[in-house]
């Protein structure tokens, strides 16, 4: 069973390589990017039957620095 | 002093620590492998020292803040002994819980490495015993991630209770209320970003950071 999180700094947390990569797809030509956030994806195998509980036990416990970051938990279905 | 410093896999700043509690306390830390789940008996002192544990993989501390010595040192800490994090440390503790807070990636993206102006808040701590309160101290930085980071609430409560122990006297890296280092709620766990230990003798440039030692052994007898 695959399972992907997705882990992003929380609304209001400044995010200084987001903006490196905004300021460096300026320096590129593109305009109207208007804001970026750099965040980190994590794919997970895991048992079959392993329970939405236990994912975001993990998440909180390891994958996401819950002070500053959210996580998102998407099974490979939604994924795809 | 009994002292030991722990050791992880990418740790680089443990020798220079194991030397300044040496030179203070005349007595050599026993140095503790992250893999170890047991700390020696009767330790006053825990120190954890910079580096970067595991390659900072996930995050800063992360991984090391799931090690098996960290179950250890946190149920010292809970029992009073005085655990001491720095830079890296710092980031551990608070990847632990055993700090309030997270440490980002400095505001200005870049590695900061040089000389940097604090003040003392708290002169009253164990670990800061030896110092006045509003004094300037220089102490070397040398991190990627020392943006000190909390909700307003959290920042308040450190305040309001003496527990931010050093402050940067100017921005250095973007760090809320320009915070560079706190206590616990029991007073017995510091995290700082800057390197008390690389400021011990002449040759450092300066003994600024010898009295962090010097307090502790005071404390701690």
């Amino acid at each position: 069973m695959k399972v992907r999180v997705l882990v992003t700094l929380k609304n209001g947390v400044l995010d200084p390589q987001g903006k490196a990569i905004h300021h460096a797809l300026e320096g590129l030509g593109f305009a109207g990017v208007n804001d970026v956030r750099a965040g980190k994806l994590i794919e997970l195998d895991l048992a079959d039957g392993t329970g939405d509980a236990e994912i975001e036990e993990m998440c909180r416990r390891l994958l996401a620095n819950t002070v500053i970051e959210n996580f998102r938990i998407e099974r490979a279905e939604q994924a795809a | 002093m009994n002292s030991a410093v722990i050791v992880f896999p990418g740790s680089n700043c443990d020798r220079d620590l194991a030397e300044a509690l040496r030179l203070v306390s005349g007595r050599a830390p026993a140095m503790v492998w992250h893999r170890e789940s047991e700390l020696p008996h009767g330790l006053d002192l825990i120190a954890v020292p910079g580096g970067f544990s595991y390659g900072d993989y996930l995050r800063s501390g992360a991984m090391a803040a799931q090690s098996p010595v960290m179950r250890a040192v946190k149920e010292a800490a809970e029992g009073g002994v005085m655990v001491l994090g720095i830079c890296n440390g710092f980031q551990v503790l608070t990847e632990a819980r055993l700090l309030p807070g997270a440490l980002m990636r400095n505001a200005g993206i870049r590695f900061i490495g040089r000389d940097v102006a604090l003040r003392v808040e708290n002169g009253q701590s164990p670990f800061t015993a030896r110092y006045d309160a509003g004094e300037e101290i220089v102490f070397p930085v040398a991190h990627h991630d020392g943006n000190y980071q909390a909700d307003a609430e959290t920042l308040d409560r450190l305040e309001g209770e003496g527990r931010v122990a050093f402050r940067y006297a100017g921005d250095v890296n973007g760090s809320a209320r320009g915070i560079a280092g706190i206590l616990n709620e029991a007073g017995n766990v510091l995290g700082l970003m800057p390197h008390p230990e690389r400021m011990v003798e002449p040759a450092h440039g300066g003994e600024g950071g010898r009295r962090l030692f010097e307090g502790l052994l005071e404390t701690v007898g």
